[in-house]
């Protein structure tokens, strides 16, 4: 059900789970945001919010924060290694597309009388067709990892939200947290400096 | 000026008529406030004392706010030599190669010569965010994106002359790994076949690399446009006619268009920190790959020239010589073409510093040495090297003019023009204070960017123009279609890069904002004891 439930927001016939919290209109709570006025703050904010217990919340900012990923508890990712393993295999393919065509399946071109079969020269597009795969890899891993492309999603309806793109840092809290309190996560946002908390619902 | 800041101070402000926050810059005596000689002090990245609120405000406002009249006269211009120059290619497809001044002796000219001219100037956008990015040189946020741009502009004209080169070019596919109708395949040990895949896998790095790092700011464009639109302060298409009149259009309000296509590629950018730290190592991984790939392509280029066994070819020296000159080149062009938008686009010299083009004035220093340093060493090898083909292509094909010795090259012109361009003007920037005269090294960087045409001319046509039996030597004249489609390549890349400028993200938006003092979570001078001087020096954020 779980693994359901993460691709349920790109196919709308996917059954959601229940909702924990509704608002008074009905609408699922997606979860609290609130605004932190300088990095410094919102890294301490989230320094408390990480030894709170939380799992499911995010850190918005225009700009990636150095060191961040400690403040938040964030795994490194495992792209280098998807990366590695794509372009290697680029890399791979590169060469017996040469070795193929020029050894195996068309011995026309005798050049200087050297065996069809000579690594030297493929190593300039083994190096390009590498590179090459590498570059995809890594685009297309981080946005897969990421979950994008994602047009839509819940926190896109506030328009302090859409903020944070230009100035403002943001954190955001999911209902679905097994932390998640509305009073008590409400409390957590105001201690840590948190202004204007808001509640994001998730209308669909 | 800015839709988003309709109070009177702010919108001064962003239009350059007002200076910053009262009291608050550094004054630290030099030029704009960043030409300090002090090593110990760092000089500010983004002037004015801007917040995140305003550098955001300047970058979007030149996708959002109408097209100045300059932008309209810029763009007529080349756009119209672009579309010229594109005839010409039609007619030259149509007719054939022999349009060209191309002969049985020199039979390749302009053409590879426009082709190793725009591909080299395609190397600076490439090095500024991959190896200037490993090198954590923090100024190279001003700069990167629109040389990244200028990289793919530059790689698309490059792009158009080995293909229409090929004569018939319906055959062009001959060049990718598909067997012919008499299962031929291409001959992978031809270093013409690695240049295609060397500058076709360069282009496509180079989109994914700038496309990748305009995500979060097409995501800014997004969601100013649709912040916009939730207010009802959006505005209908509005067009200023040269009469004075307006053209206003009420069906069409162009931050609807904004939210769609700018939504549709910044992919649902949500500036999560989980998510930009995949994307920071992402970016990591990219310039990393990119760095040896930017100085592969260049020297797989000067492979066509360097496994010939043709005098003035054949030489070792040829793929560093080649990058060296191509970074060269590119940094010319990036100049060529920011230190006038400094002039006429507001705040612009608030991101882009007197600092950072007296950086990129040094760099041009370095490598026009490295350069120079290359054509002595050319000389030196013919000499020592003890090949009178190699001594006469280089004294007699080249550099002893006619007017001087009876064996003289008849290109003595065009070689002197290279090293009087290359190697002599860059020398001006030992002054400091040509080094920071923007005009000055906008002069400079104009002449080297003819010097490098020069150069390409002199390695293929002086190369080529003399063969060992001097019943084979001839001349090459250029006609009216090399001429015009050497042309149409500049207005292709003029009009793409004025495209760019009014609609794009002319900077990194967030990576200008992540150099920023304010950026940093530790705050400036209270993490290391040391940093003491760059709070003075950063104007106390």
């Amino acid at each position: 059900m779980s693994m359901l439930q993460t691709i349920a927001d790109y196919f709308p016939f996917i059954p959601k789970a229940r909702p924990k919290y509704v608002t008074e209109s009905g609408n699922r709570v997606h979860g609290l945001i609130a605004e932190y006025a300088t990095s410094a703050e919102a890294y301490h904010a989230a320094e408390q919010i990480r030894d709170a217990g939380y799992k499911k919340w995010d850190l918005h900012t225009p700009f990636p924060i150095h060191g961040i990923e400690e403040a938040m508890g964030i795994k490194k990712t495992i792209l280098p290694y998807i990366v590695m393993k794509v372009g290697l295999g680029g890399a791979a393919f590169g060469f017996l597309l040469q070795y193929w065509i020029t050894a195996i399946d068309f011995t026309g071109f005798t050049v200087q009388g050297k065996p069809y079969g000579a690594w030297e020269p493929f190593t300039m597009i083994v190096f390009e067709l590498g590179v090459l795969h590498a570059a995809f890899a890594s685009l297309i891993g981080m946005l897969m990892l990421n979950g994008l492309p994602r047009w839509n999603h819940p926190l896109f309806s506030s328009d302090r939200f859409l903020s944070a793109s230009q100035g403002t840092l943001i954190i955001a809290i999911e209902a679905n947290d097994p932390s998640f309190d509305p009073e008590a996560t409400k409390e957590l946002l105001e201690k840590t400096g948190g202004k204007e908390i808001e509640i994001i619902e998730d209308a669909d | 000026m800015s839709a988003m800041h309709p109070d009177q101070v702010t919108a001064e402000r962003l239009a350059g008529l007002r200076p910053g926050a009262a009291g608050r810059d550094v004054d630290m005596g030099l030029g704009d406030g960043t030409l300090t000689e002090d090593p110990a002090l760092e000089s500010p990245l983004v002037l004015g004392d801007r917040t995140f609120d305003e550098v955001t405000d300047i970058v979007c406002g030149y996708a959002e706010n109408p097209a100045p009249r300059w932008w309209f006269i810029a763009f007529s211009i080349a756009s119209t030599i672009a579309g010229i120059g594109t005839l010409f290619i039609l007619y030259m497809i149509i007719t054939g190669v022999g349009t060209w001044g191309l002969n049985n002796q020199v039979d390749w000219a302009w053409d590879i010569t426009n082709f190793v001219f725009w591909i080299g100037i395609g190397h600076a956008g490439t090095l500024i965010s991959a190896i200037l990015c490993l090198l954590k040189q923090k100024w190279r946020t001003a700069v990167n994106r629109s040389a990244e741009a200028m990289t793919i502009f530059a790689v698309i004209c490059a792009g158009i002359f080995p293909g229409i080169h090929v004569g018939r070019i319906w055959f062009a596919w001959f060049l990718f790994p598909i067997p012919n109708y008499n299962w031929i395949w291409p001959n992978f040990r031809s270093p013409l076949l690695w240049d295609v895949f060397a500058v076709s896998t360069y282009a496509t790095v180079s989109v994914l690399f700038w496309f990748m790092g305009m995500i979060p700011d097409l995501a800014t464009l997004r969601d100013r446009a649709d912040l916009r639109l939730r207010k009802g302060i959006s505005k209908p298409f509005s067009l200023e006619l040269p009469t004075g009149h307006h053209l206003v259009i009420d069906a069409i309000t162009p931050d609807k268009i904004r939210a769609k296509v700018y939504g549709f590629f910044s992919l649902g950018w949500r500036f999560s920190s989980r998510h930009w730290h995949r994307y920071e190592a992402a970016y990591l991984i990219l310039a990393g790959i990119s760095t040896p790939l930017v100085l592969s392509v260049h020297s797989i280029v000067s492979f066509d020239f360097a496994t010939s066994i043709l005098p003035g070819w054949h030489t070792t020296i040829f793929p560093p010589y080649f990058v060296a000159g191509a970074v060269f080149g590119g940094f010319a062009m990036v100049l060529l073409l920011l230190i006038p938008l400094r002039a006429v686009m507001p705040n612009f010299k608030d991101l882009l510093t007197q600092r950072h083009i007296e950086n990129m004035a040094k760099i041009i220093l370095l490598t026009g040495m490295m350069v120079g340093f290359a054509y002595g060493m050319e000389f030196f090898i013919a000499w020592y090297g003890g090949n009178e083909y190699e001594v006469f292509a280089f004294t007699n094909n080249r550099a002893k003019p006619t007017w001087l010795f009876d064996d003289g090259a008849p290109y003595w012109w065009a070689y002197w023009a290279m090293i009087s361009c290359n190697v002599i003007s860059p020398q001006v920037f030992w002054f400091r204070k040509l080094r920071q005269n923007p005009l000055a090294v906008w002069v400079v960087a104009f002449f080297v960017t003819i010097g490098m045409w020069f150069e390409r001319f002199v390695i293929i046509v002086t190369g080529l123009h003399r063969s060992f039996l001097p019943g084979e030597w001839g001349m090459f004249f250029p006609t009216w279609t090399d001429i015009g489609i050497f042309v149409g390549s500049i207005g292709i890349f003029t009009t793409l890069f004025l495209l760019f400028i009014k609609f794009l993200p002319t900077f990194a938006i967030a990576e200008l904002k992540a150099v920023m003092p304010a950026a940093d979570p530790h705050g400036p001078g209270h993490s290391d004891p040391n940093a003491a001087h760059d709070h003075d020096a950063e104007g106390g954020h």
